[in-house]
Protein backbone atom coordinates (compact mmCIF):
# COMPACT_ATOMS: atom_id res chain seq x y z
CA UNK A 1 0.00 0.00 0.00
CA UNK A 2 2.72 2.42 0.96
CA UNK A 3 4.50 1.87 -2.36
CA UNK A 4 1.86 3.93 -4.12
CA UNK A 5 3.35 7.09 -2.69
CA UNK A 6 7.04 6.23 -2.74
CA UNK A 7 8.99 8.09 -5.38
CA UNK A 8 10.26 4.80 -6.81
CA UNK A 9 6.89 4.12 -8.43
CA UNK A 10 5.08 5.80 -11.31
CA UNK A 11 1.67 7.32 -10.74
CA UNK A 12 -0.42 4.82 -12.70
CA UNK A 13 -3.63 5.49 -10.80
CA UNK A 14 -4.48 8.59 -12.83
CA UNK A 15 -3.43 6.81 -16.03
CA UNK A 16 -5.76 3.89 -15.21
CA UNK A 17 -8.64 6.27 -14.48
CA UNK A 18 -8.24 8.22 -17.69
CA UNK A 19 -7.68 5.03 -19.75
CA UNK A 20 -10.89 3.41 -18.53
CA UNK A 21 -12.87 6.62 -19.05
CA UNK A 22 -11.49 6.84 -22.60
CA UNK A 23 -13.32 3.60 -23.36
CA UNK A 24 -16.49 4.64 -21.50
CA UNK A 25 -16.76 8.05 -23.21
CA UNK A 26 -15.78 6.48 -26.53
CA UNK A 27 -18.79 4.17 -26.38
CA UNK A 28 -21.14 6.98 -25.27
CA UNK A 29 -19.88 9.59 -27.74
CA UNK A 30 -19.94 7.21 -30.70
CA UNK A 31 -23.37 5.86 -29.75
CA UNK A 32 -24.55 9.47 -29.79
CA UNK A 33 -22.99 9.82 -33.25
CA UNK A 34 -24.81 6.76 -34.59
CA UNK A 35 -28.06 8.06 -33.07
CA UNK A 36 -27.86 11.49 -34.70
CA UNK A 37 -26.76 9.90 -37.99
CA UNK A 38 -29.95 7.82 -37.76
CA UNK A 39 -31.95 11.02 -37.11
CA UNK A 40 -30.81 12.30 -40.50
CA UNK A 41 -32.32 9.19 -42.11
CA UNK A 42 -35.40 8.90 -39.87
CA UNK A 43 -36.25 12.39 -38.59
CA UNK A 44 -38.89 10.85 -36.26
CA UNK A 45 -35.97 9.94 -34.01
CA UNK A 46 -35.88 13.58 -32.94
CA UNK A 47 -38.76 12.30 -30.76
CA UNK A 48 -40.45 15.69 -31.05
CA UNK A 49 -38.61 16.89 -27.95
CA UNK A 50 -36.24 19.89 -27.83
CA UNK A 51 -33.69 17.98 -25.72
CA UNK A 52 -33.34 15.15 -28.22
CA UNK A 53 -33.35 17.23 -31.40
CA UNK A 54 -30.41 17.00 -33.79
CA UNK A 55 -29.34 20.60 -33.20
CA UNK A 56 -28.75 19.97 -29.50
CA UNK A 57 -27.38 16.43 -29.68
CA UNK A 58 -24.88 17.14 -32.45
CA UNK A 59 -22.67 19.38 -30.25
CA UNK A 60 -23.04 16.77 -27.50
CA UNK A 61 -21.66 14.15 -29.93
CA UNK A 62 -18.73 16.33 -31.02
CA UNK A 63 -17.86 17.33 -27.46
CA UNK A 64 -18.14 13.74 -26.24
CA UNK A 65 -15.90 12.25 -28.90
CA UNK A 66 -13.34 15.07 -29.12
CA UNK A 67 -13.02 16.25 -25.54
CA UNK A 68 -14.31 13.28 -23.54
CA UNK A 69 -13.00 10.32 -25.57
CA UNK A 70 -10.05 12.08 -27.27
CA UNK A 71 -9.29 14.21 -24.21
CA UNK A 72 -9.19 11.27 -21.80
CA UNK A 73 -7.00 9.35 -24.26
CA UNK A 74 -4.59 12.30 -24.40
CA UNK A 75 -4.49 12.72 -20.61
CA UNK A 76 -3.94 8.99 -20.09
CA UNK A 77 -1.21 8.57 -22.68
CA UNK A 78 0.60 11.85 -21.96
CA UNK A 79 0.78 11.07 -18.23
CA UNK A 80 2.01 7.55 -19.04
CA UNK A 81 4.54 8.61 -21.68
CA UNK A 82 5.95 11.59 -19.80
CA UNK A 83 6.61 9.42 -16.74
CA UNK A 84 8.18 6.54 -18.62
CA UNK A 85 10.35 8.58 -20.96
CA UNK A 86 11.42 10.95 -18.16
CA UNK A 87 11.82 8.10 -15.67
CA UNK A 88 10.13 10.26 -13.08
CA UNK A 89 6.85 10.13 -11.18
CA UNK A 90 4.30 12.86 -11.91
CA UNK A 91 5.27 15.97 -10.00
CA UNK A 92 2.00 16.10 -8.03
CA UNK A 93 -0.48 13.29 -7.38
CA UNK A 94 -3.03 15.71 -5.98
CA UNK A 95 -2.97 18.02 -8.99
CA UNK A 96 -3.08 15.03 -11.35
CA UNK A 97 -6.16 13.73 -9.51
CA UNK A 98 -7.69 17.20 -9.80
CA UNK A 99 -7.22 17.13 -13.59
CA UNK A 100 -9.04 13.79 -13.72
CA UNK A 101 -12.04 14.80 -11.61
CA UNK A 102 -12.11 18.31 -13.05
CA UNK A 103 -12.15 17.01 -16.61
CA UNK A 104 -14.91 14.50 -15.82
CA UNK A 105 -16.90 17.36 -14.22
CA UNK A 106 -16.54 19.39 -17.43
CA UNK A 107 -17.86 16.46 -19.45
CA UNK A 108 -20.81 15.87 -17.13
CA UNK A 109 -21.67 19.57 -17.26
CA UNK A 110 -21.57 19.38 -21.08
CA UNK A 111 -23.90 16.37 -20.99
CA UNK A 112 -26.34 18.40 -18.88
CA UNK A 113 -26.17 21.87 -20.46
CA UNK A 114 -25.96 21.07 -24.18
CA UNK A 115 -29.27 19.11 -24.45
CA UNK A 116 -30.88 21.88 -22.38
CA UNK A 117 -29.89 24.31 -25.11
CA UNK A 118 -27.24 26.32 -23.27
CA UNK A 119 -24.66 27.13 -25.92
CA UNK A 120 -22.30 29.92 -26.90
CA UNK A 121 -22.95 28.74 -30.50
CA UNK A 122 -19.23 28.58 -31.25
CA UNK A 123 -18.51 25.25 -32.94
CA UNK A 124 -16.39 22.92 -30.77
CA UNK A 125 -16.49 25.64 -28.07
CA UNK A 126 -20.21 25.56 -27.31
CA UNK A 127 -19.93 25.34 -23.54
CA UNK A 128 -21.00 28.42 -21.60
CA UNK A 129 -18.66 30.65 -19.64
CA UNK A 130 -18.67 29.06 -16.15
CA UNK A 131 -17.70 25.72 -17.73
CA UNK A 132 -15.09 27.52 -19.87
CA UNK A 133 -13.49 28.83 -16.68
CA UNK A 134 -13.40 25.33 -15.19
CA UNK A 135 -11.81 24.05 -18.43
CA UNK A 136 -9.13 26.75 -18.22
CA UNK A 137 -8.34 25.91 -14.56
CA UNK A 138 -8.13 22.16 -15.28
CA UNK A 139 -6.01 22.79 -18.36
CA UNK A 140 -3.52 25.01 -16.56
CA UNK A 141 -3.25 22.32 -13.85
CA UNK A 142 -2.60 19.78 -16.61
CA UNK A 143 0.20 21.99 -17.96
CA UNK A 144 1.71 22.28 -14.46
CA UNK A 145 1.66 18.50 -13.93
CA UNK A 146 3.05 17.76 -17.39
CA UNK A 147 5.81 20.36 -17.52
CA UNK A 148 6.64 19.89 -13.85
CA UNK A 149 7.28 16.22 -14.61
CA UNK A 150 9.35 17.11 -17.67
CA UNK A 151 11.47 19.42 -15.49
CA UNK A 152 12.16 16.72 -12.88
CA UNK A 153 13.08 14.12 -15.51
CA UNK A 154 16.08 11.84 -14.87
CA UNK A 155 16.96 11.65 -18.57
CA UNK A 156 19.19 14.26 -20.20
CA UNK A 157 16.89 15.17 -23.09
CA UNK A 158 13.14 15.49 -23.55
CA UNK A 159 11.80 12.73 -25.79
CA UNK A 160 10.16 14.02 -29.00
CA UNK A 161 6.78 12.58 -28.04
CA UNK A 162 6.79 14.92 -25.04
CA UNK A 163 7.55 17.88 -27.31
CA UNK A 164 4.36 17.14 -29.21
CA UNK A 165 2.33 16.67 -26.01
CA UNK A 166 3.81 19.90 -24.61
CA UNK A 167 3.06 21.86 -27.79
CA UNK A 168 -0.51 20.55 -27.72
CA UNK A 169 -1.05 21.49 -24.06
CA UNK A 170 0.32 25.04 -24.38
CA UNK A 171 -1.46 25.85 -27.61
CA UNK A 172 -4.83 24.49 -26.49
CA UNK A 173 -4.60 26.69 -23.37
CA UNK A 174 -3.99 29.74 -25.56
CA UNK A 175 -6.72 28.86 -28.07
CA UNK A 176 -9.33 28.10 -25.44
CA UNK A 177 -8.73 31.22 -23.35
CA UNK A 178 -8.64 33.63 -26.31
CA UNK A 179 -11.64 32.17 -28.15
CA UNK A 180 -13.78 31.80 -25.01
CA UNK A 181 -13.38 35.45 -23.97
CA UNK A 182 -16.96 36.61 -23.51
CA UNK A 183 -19.21 39.06 -21.73
CA UNK A 184 -21.59 37.18 -19.39
CA UNK A 185 -25.19 38.35 -19.30
CA UNK A 186 -26.26 35.90 -16.65
CA UNK A 187 -24.80 32.73 -15.23
CA UNK A 188 -25.48 30.63 -18.33
CA UNK A 189 -25.57 33.17 -21.12
CA UNK A 190 -22.74 35.21 -22.59
CA UNK A 191 -21.77 37.04 -25.75
CA UNK A 192 -18.42 36.71 -27.51
CA UNK A 193 -15.89 39.46 -26.82
CA UNK A 194 -15.43 39.78 -30.58
CA UNK A 195 -17.87 40.69 -33.30
CA UNK A 196 -18.50 40.19 -37.00
CA UNK A 197 -15.75 38.85 -39.25
CA UNK A 198 -13.22 39.19 -36.41
CA UNK A 199 -15.30 36.83 -34.28
CA UNK A 200 -15.54 34.38 -37.17
CA UNK A 201 -11.78 34.50 -37.74
CA UNK A 202 -10.97 33.97 -34.06
CA UNK A 203 -13.50 31.14 -33.90
CA UNK A 204 -11.87 29.34 -36.83
CA UNK A 205 -8.37 30.14 -35.67
CA UNK A 206 -9.51 28.23 -32.58
CA UNK A 207 -11.51 25.66 -34.55
CA UNK A 208 -8.80 24.66 -36.95
CA UNK A 209 -6.15 24.56 -34.28
CA UNK A 210 -8.39 22.40 -32.16
CA UNK A 211 -7.85 20.05 -35.11
CA UNK A 212 -4.17 20.93 -35.46
CA UNK A 213 -3.15 20.72 -31.85
CA UNK A 214 -5.81 18.81 -29.91
CA UNK A 215 -6.44 16.26 -32.65
CA UNK A 216 -3.04 16.22 -34.35
CA UNK A 217 -0.05 17.32 -32.26
CA UNK A 218 -1.31 15.50 -29.16
CA UNK A 219 -1.97 12.29 -31.06
CA UNK A 220 1.40 12.58 -32.82
CA UNK A 221 2.91 12.59 -29.34
CA UNK A 222 1.05 9.33 -28.79
CA UNK A 223 2.30 7.99 -32.13
CA UNK A 224 5.95 8.81 -31.32
CA UNK A 225 5.82 6.61 -28.24
CA UNK A 226 3.42 3.78 -29.01
CA UNK A 227 4.47 2.98 -32.58
CA UNK A 228 8.16 2.45 -31.66
CA UNK A 229 7.10 0.57 -28.51
CA UNK A 230 4.68 -1.77 -30.20
CA UNK A 231 6.95 -2.36 -33.22
CA UNK A 232 10.01 -2.65 -30.96
CA UNK A 233 12.11 -0.36 -33.08
CA UNK A 234 13.19 3.23 -32.53
CA UNK A 235 11.50 5.90 -34.63
CA UNK A 236 12.67 5.91 -38.27
CA UNK A 237 14.26 9.36 -38.11
CA UNK A 238 14.58 11.34 -34.92
CA UNK A 239 15.92 14.28 -36.93
CA UNK A 240 12.88 14.32 -39.18
CA UNK A 241 10.71 14.36 -36.07
CA UNK A 242 12.40 17.59 -34.91
CA UNK A 243 12.06 19.35 -38.27
CA UNK A 244 8.44 18.31 -38.75
CA UNK A 245 7.54 19.28 -35.17
CA UNK A 246 8.67 22.90 -35.64
CA UNK A 247 7.23 23.10 -39.14
CA UNK A 248 3.88 21.65 -38.05
CA UNK A 249 3.34 23.91 -35.05
CA UNK A 250 4.43 27.09 -36.84
CA UNK A 251 2.25 26.51 -39.93
CA UNK A 252 -0.95 25.01 -38.47
CA UNK A 253 -1.75 28.21 -36.61
CA UNK A 254 -2.29 30.08 -39.94
CA UNK A 255 -4.61 27.60 -41.65
CA UNK A 256 -7.91 28.61 -39.98
CA UNK A 257 -9.20 31.00 -42.70
CA UNK A 258 -9.86 28.06 -45.05
CA UNK A 259 -13.04 27.51 -43.01
CA UNK A 260 -14.22 30.94 -44.19
CA UNK A 261 -13.66 30.84 -47.96
CA UNK A 262 -16.07 33.09 -49.89
CA UNK A 263 -17.37 34.74 -46.72
CA UNK A 264 -17.06 38.30 -45.37
CA UNK A 265 -13.49 37.52 -44.33
CA UNK A 266 -11.03 39.71 -46.34
CA UNK A 267 -9.88 37.98 -49.49
CA UNK A 268 -6.19 38.21 -48.59
CA UNK A 269 -6.85 36.32 -45.35
CA UNK A 270 -8.67 33.58 -47.29
CA UNK A 271 -5.73 33.26 -49.69
CA UNK A 272 -3.28 33.19 -46.80
CA UNK A 273 -5.25 30.39 -45.15
CA UNK A 274 -5.30 28.46 -48.41
CA UNK A 275 -1.54 28.86 -48.99
CA UNK A 276 -0.69 27.83 -45.41
CA UNK A 277 -3.01 24.84 -45.65
CA UNK A 278 -1.23 23.67 -48.80
CA UNK A 279 2.19 24.03 -47.15
CA UNK A 280 0.87 21.96 -44.22
CA UNK A 281 0.96 18.85 -46.37
CA UNK A 282 4.74 18.68 -45.94
CA UNK A 283 5.00 18.59 -42.11
CA UNK A 284 1.90 16.39 -41.88
CA UNK A 285 3.37 13.81 -44.20
CA UNK A 286 6.68 14.15 -42.37
CA UNK A 287 4.99 12.62 -39.34
CA UNK A 288 3.12 10.03 -41.36
CA UNK A 289 6.25 8.88 -43.20
CA UNK A 290 8.26 8.82 -39.97
CA UNK A 291 5.71 6.55 -38.30
CA UNK A 292 5.24 4.28 -41.32
CA UNK A 293 8.97 3.89 -42.01
CA UNK A 294 9.53 2.82 -38.41
CA UNK A 295 7.94 -0.42 -39.57
CA UNK A 296 10.42 -0.91 -42.43
CA UNK A 297 11.94 -4.34 -42.08
CA UNK A 298 9.29 -5.28 -39.51
CA UNK A 299 6.20 -5.38 -41.69
CA UNK A 300 5.76 -9.07 -40.89
CA UNK A 301 4.75 -8.05 -37.36
CA UNK A 302 1.49 -6.74 -38.82
CA UNK A 303 0.44 -10.29 -39.64
CA UNK A 304 0.27 -11.30 -36.01
CA UNK A 305 -0.22 -8.08 -34.07
CA UNK A 306 -3.64 -6.39 -34.32
CA UNK A 307 -2.51 -3.55 -32.01
CA UNK A 308 0.26 -2.64 -34.45
CA UNK A 309 -2.34 -2.85 -37.22
CA UNK A 310 -4.44 -0.22 -35.47
CA UNK A 311 -1.42 2.06 -35.15
CA UNK A 312 -0.25 1.68 -38.74
CA UNK A 313 -3.68 1.96 -40.34
CA UNK A 314 -4.27 5.10 -38.26
CA UNK A 315 -1.16 6.57 -39.88
CA UNK A 316 -2.48 5.63 -43.32
CA UNK A 317 -5.74 7.47 -42.58
CA UNK A 318 -3.72 10.38 -41.19
CA UNK A 319 -1.76 10.58 -44.44
CA UNK A 320 -4.95 10.36 -46.48
CA UNK A 321 -6.87 13.01 -44.56
CA UNK A 322 -3.89 15.40 -44.44
CA UNK A 323 -3.76 15.15 -48.22
CA UNK A 324 -7.50 15.65 -48.54
CA UNK A 325 -7.49 18.65 -46.18
CA UNK A 326 -5.05 20.85 -48.13
CA UNK A 327 -6.83 19.87 -51.35
CA UNK A 328 -10.19 20.97 -49.90
CA UNK A 329 -8.59 24.23 -48.71
CA UNK A 330 -7.93 25.24 -52.35
CA UNK A 331 -10.58 27.86 -53.02
CA UNK A 332 -11.84 26.34 -56.28
CA UNK A 333 -12.16 22.88 -54.68
CA UNK A 334 -13.75 24.47 -51.62
CA UNK A 335 -16.34 26.13 -53.85
CA UNK A 336 -17.59 22.61 -54.55
CA UNK A 337 -17.00 20.96 -51.17
CA UNK A 338 -17.92 23.64 -48.63
CA UNK A 339 -21.17 23.16 -46.68
CA UNK A 340 -21.54 19.66 -48.17
CA UNK A 341 -21.18 16.23 -46.54
CA UNK A 342 -17.68 15.99 -48.02
CA UNK A 343 -16.50 18.14 -45.09
CA UNK A 344 -18.14 15.78 -42.60
CA UNK A 345 -16.54 12.83 -44.39
CA UNK A 346 -13.13 14.52 -44.23
CA UNK A 347 -13.47 15.22 -40.52
CA UNK A 348 -14.36 11.59 -39.85
CA UNK A 349 -11.48 10.27 -41.96
CA UNK A 350 -9.34 12.10 -39.43
CA UNK A 351 -11.47 11.47 -36.36
CA UNK A 352 -12.29 7.77 -36.85
CA UNK A 353 -9.35 6.75 -39.02
CA UNK A 354 -6.57 8.67 -37.31
CA UNK A 355 -7.55 9.93 -33.85
CA UNK A 356 -9.75 7.05 -32.72
CA UNK A 357 -7.60 4.28 -34.22
CA UNK A 358 -4.31 5.56 -32.78
CA UNK A 359 -5.99 6.02 -29.39
CA UNK A 360 -7.49 2.55 -29.49
CA UNK A 361 -4.10 1.05 -30.41
CA UNK A 362 -2.38 3.02 -27.66
CA UNK A 363 -4.97 2.02 -25.03
CA UNK A 364 -4.70 -1.67 -26.00
CA UNK A 365 -0.93 -1.40 -25.57
CA UNK A 366 -1.06 0.56 -22.32
CA UNK A 367 -4.05 -0.86 -20.47
CA UNK A 368 -2.54 -4.26 -19.58
CA UNK A 369 0.71 -2.55 -18.58
CA UNK A 370 -0.91 -0.19 -16.08
CA UNK A 371 -3.12 -2.96 -14.71
CA UNK A 372 -0.20 -5.36 -14.30
CA UNK A 373 -1.35 -7.87 -16.92
CA UNK A 374 0.75 -9.37 -19.72
CA UNK A 375 -1.75 -8.56 -22.42
CA UNK A 376 -5.41 -7.76 -23.04
CA UNK A 377 -7.96 -10.43 -22.07
CA UNK A 378 -8.54 -11.40 -25.71
CA UNK A 379 -6.30 -10.73 -28.73
CA UNK A 380 -8.83 -12.16 -31.26
CA UNK A 381 -11.33 -9.56 -29.99
CA UNK A 382 -8.78 -6.81 -30.73
CA UNK A 383 -8.49 -8.23 -34.24
CA UNK A 384 -12.28 -8.23 -34.66
CA UNK A 385 -12.35 -4.65 -33.38
CA UNK A 386 -9.71 -3.68 -35.92
CA UNK A 387 -11.74 -4.96 -38.87
CA UNK A 388 -15.00 -3.46 -37.60
CA UNK A 389 -13.29 -0.09 -37.16
CA UNK A 390 -11.63 -0.17 -40.58
CA UNK A 391 -14.76 -1.23 -42.47
CA UNK A 392 -16.85 1.28 -40.52
CA UNK A 393 -14.49 4.14 -41.34
CA UNK A 394 -14.33 3.28 -45.04
CA UNK A 395 -18.15 3.04 -45.29
CA UNK A 396 -18.50 6.37 -43.51
CA UNK A 397 -16.05 8.36 -45.61
CA UNK A 398 -16.99 6.78 -48.94
CA UNK A 399 -20.69 7.55 -48.42
CA UNK A 400 -19.90 11.14 -47.48
CA UNK A 401 -17.68 11.61 -50.55
CA UNK A 402 -20.52 10.50 -52.79
CA UNK A 403 -23.03 12.65 -50.91
CA UNK A 404 -20.77 15.69 -50.77
CA UNK A 405 -19.89 15.74 -54.44
CA UNK A 406 -23.53 15.07 -55.37
CA UNK A 407 -24.68 17.99 -53.23
CA UNK A 408 -21.94 20.32 -54.49
CA UNK A 409 -22.73 19.57 -58.13
CA UNK A 410 -26.50 19.85 -57.64
CA UNK A 411 -26.25 23.17 -55.78
CA UNK A 412 -24.12 24.81 -58.46
CA UNK A 413 -26.05 23.44 -61.47
CA UNK A 414 -27.83 26.23 -63.37
CA UNK A 415 -30.19 26.21 -66.33
CA UNK A 416 -29.51 28.18 -69.47
CA UNK A 417 -31.59 31.09 -68.20
CA UNK A 418 -29.51 31.24 -65.01
CA UNK A 419 -32.06 29.70 -62.65
CA UNK A 420 -31.05 26.85 -60.33
CA UNK A 421 -31.57 23.37 -61.79
CA UNK A 422 -32.35 21.76 -58.44
CA UNK A 423 -34.13 22.90 -55.33
CA UNK A 424 -32.30 22.32 -52.04
CA UNK A 425 -34.67 19.59 -51.00
CA UNK A 426 -33.85 17.60 -54.15
CA UNK A 427 -30.23 17.42 -52.97
CA UNK A 428 -31.45 16.18 -49.59
CA UNK A 429 -33.48 13.43 -51.29
CA UNK A 430 -30.41 12.47 -53.35
CA UNK A 431 -28.39 12.15 -50.13
CA UNK A 432 -30.65 9.62 -48.44
CA UNK A 433 -28.76 6.46 -49.48
CA UNK A 434 -25.48 7.98 -48.33
CA UNK A 435 -27.03 8.73 -44.96
CA UNK A 436 -28.14 5.10 -44.63
CA UNK A 437 -24.63 3.86 -45.45
CA UNK A 438 -23.22 6.29 -42.90
CA UNK A 439 -25.44 4.85 -40.15
CA UNK A 440 -24.23 1.36 -41.07
CA UNK A 441 -20.58 2.47 -41.06
CA UNK A 442 -21.02 4.19 -37.71
CA UNK A 443 -22.71 1.10 -36.29
CA UNK A 444 -19.72 -1.00 -37.38
CA UNK A 445 -17.36 1.38 -35.60
CA UNK A 446 -19.53 1.44 -32.48
CA UNK A 447 -19.76 -2.36 -32.38
CA UNK A 448 -15.96 -2.44 -32.35
CA UNK A 449 -15.95 -0.07 -29.39
CA UNK A 450 -18.37 -2.34 -27.54
CA UNK A 451 -15.95 -5.25 -28.06
CA UNK A 452 -13.23 -2.99 -26.65
CA UNK A 453 -15.37 -2.16 -23.62
CA UNK A 454 -15.93 -5.87 -22.92
CA UNK A 455 -12.23 -6.63 -23.42
CA UNK A 456 -11.29 -3.77 -21.11
CA UNK A 457 -13.74 -4.89 -18.45
CA UNK A 458 -12.37 -8.46 -18.51
CA UNK A 459 -8.76 -7.24 -18.40
CA UNK A 460 -9.44 -4.89 -15.50
CA UNK A 461 -11.46 -7.52 -13.63
CA UNK A 462 -8.58 -10.01 -13.85
CA UNK A 463 -6.11 -7.49 -12.47
CA UNK A 464 -5.24 -7.87 -8.80
CA UNK A 465 -4.38 -4.71 -6.85
CA UNK A 466 -0.97 -6.12 -5.96
CA UNK A 467 -0.20 -6.76 -9.64
CA UNK A 468 -1.19 -3.26 -10.64
CA UNK A 469 0.93 -1.84 -7.89
CA UNK A 470 3.94 -3.93 -8.85
CA UNK A 471 3.61 -2.77 -12.46
CA UNK A 472 4.02 0.85 -11.38
CA UNK A 473 7.47 0.22 -9.88
CA UNK A 474 10.30 1.96 -11.71
CA UNK A 475 12.77 -0.41 -13.33
CA UNK B 1 8.29 50.94 -42.06
CA UNK B 2 5.30 50.04 -44.15
CA UNK B 3 3.24 46.97 -43.22
CA UNK B 4 4.12 45.14 -46.46
CA UNK B 5 7.86 45.35 -45.71
CA UNK B 6 7.22 44.14 -42.17
CA UNK B 7 5.31 41.12 -43.46
CA UNK B 8 8.05 40.39 -45.96
CA UNK B 9 10.64 40.48 -43.20
CA UNK B 10 8.46 38.15 -41.12
CA UNK B 11 8.37 35.63 -43.95
CA UNK B 12 12.14 35.87 -44.41
CA UNK B 13 12.67 35.41 -40.67
CA UNK B 14 10.51 32.27 -40.54
CA UNK B 15 12.32 30.88 -43.59
CA UNK B 16 15.72 31.47 -41.97
CA UNK B 17 14.49 29.89 -38.73
CA UNK B 18 13.32 26.83 -40.66
CA UNK B 19 16.67 26.45 -42.44
CA UNK B 20 18.31 26.86 -39.04
CA UNK B 21 16.25 24.02 -37.55
CA UNK B 22 17.10 21.76 -40.50
CA UNK B 23 20.83 22.49 -40.23
CA UNK B 24 20.72 21.97 -36.46
CA UNK B 25 18.78 18.70 -36.68
CA UNK B 26 20.86 17.23 -39.49
CA UNK B 27 24.27 18.42 -38.26
CA UNK B 28 26.63 15.45 -37.94
CA UNK B 29 27.72 16.67 -34.50
CA UNK B 30 24.33 15.80 -33.02
CA UNK B 31 23.83 12.42 -34.72
CA UNK B 32 24.93 10.35 -31.72
CA UNK B 33 22.76 12.42 -29.39
CA UNK B 34 19.65 11.88 -31.49
CA UNK B 35 20.37 8.16 -31.86
CA UNK B 36 20.44 7.97 -28.07
CA UNK B 37 17.28 10.05 -27.73
CA UNK B 38 15.43 7.77 -30.14
CA UNK B 39 16.05 4.92 -27.66
CA UNK B 40 14.36 6.79 -24.75
CA UNK B 41 11.09 4.80 -25.02
CA UNK B 42 13.11 1.62 -24.40
CA UNK B 43 15.03 2.90 -21.38
CA UNK B 44 12.46 1.17 -19.16
CA UNK B 45 12.82 -2.14 -21.02
CA UNK B 46 16.48 -3.21 -21.18
CA UNK B 47 15.60 -6.51 -22.86
CA UNK B 48 13.84 -4.80 -25.76
CA UNK B 49 16.74 -2.34 -26.02
CA UNK B 50 19.16 -5.28 -26.26
CA UNK B 51 17.07 -6.96 -28.98
CA UNK B 52 16.96 -3.73 -31.00
CA UNK B 53 20.71 -3.28 -30.71
CA UNK B 54 21.39 -6.84 -31.83
CA UNK B 55 19.08 -6.41 -34.78
CA UNK B 56 20.69 -3.17 -35.93
CA UNK B 57 24.15 -4.71 -35.54
CA UNK B 58 23.24 -7.79 -37.57
CA UNK B 59 22.08 -5.51 -40.39
CA UNK B 60 25.42 -3.69 -40.66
Amino acid sequence: MSTATTPTAYNYKVVRQFAVMTVVWGVIGMAMGVFIAAQLVWPELNLGLPWTSFGRLRPLHTNAVIFAFGGCALFATSYYVVQRTSQARLISDGLAAFTFWGWQAVIVLAVITLPMGYTSSKEYAELEWPIDILIAVVWISYALVFFGTVIKRKTKHIYVGNWFFGGFILTVALLHIVNSAALPVDYLKSYSAYSGATDAMIQWWYGHNAVGFFLTAGFLGMMYYFVPKQAERPIYSYRLSIVHFWALISIYIWAGPHHLHYTALPNWAQSLGMAMSLILLAPSWGGMINGMMTLSGAWHKLRTDPILRFLVVSLAFYGMSTFEGPMMAIKTVNALSHYTDWTIGHVHAGALGWVAMISIGAIYHMLPKVFGRNEMHSIPLINAHFWLATIGTVLYIASMWVNGITQGLMWRAVNEDGTLTYSFVESVVASEYGYVVRVIGGAFFLTGMLLMAYNTWRTVRDSKPAEAEAAAQMA
Amino acid sequence: MDIGTLRGLGTALVFIAFIGVVIWAYGSKRKARFDDDAMLPFADDPEAAKRIEQESRSKQ
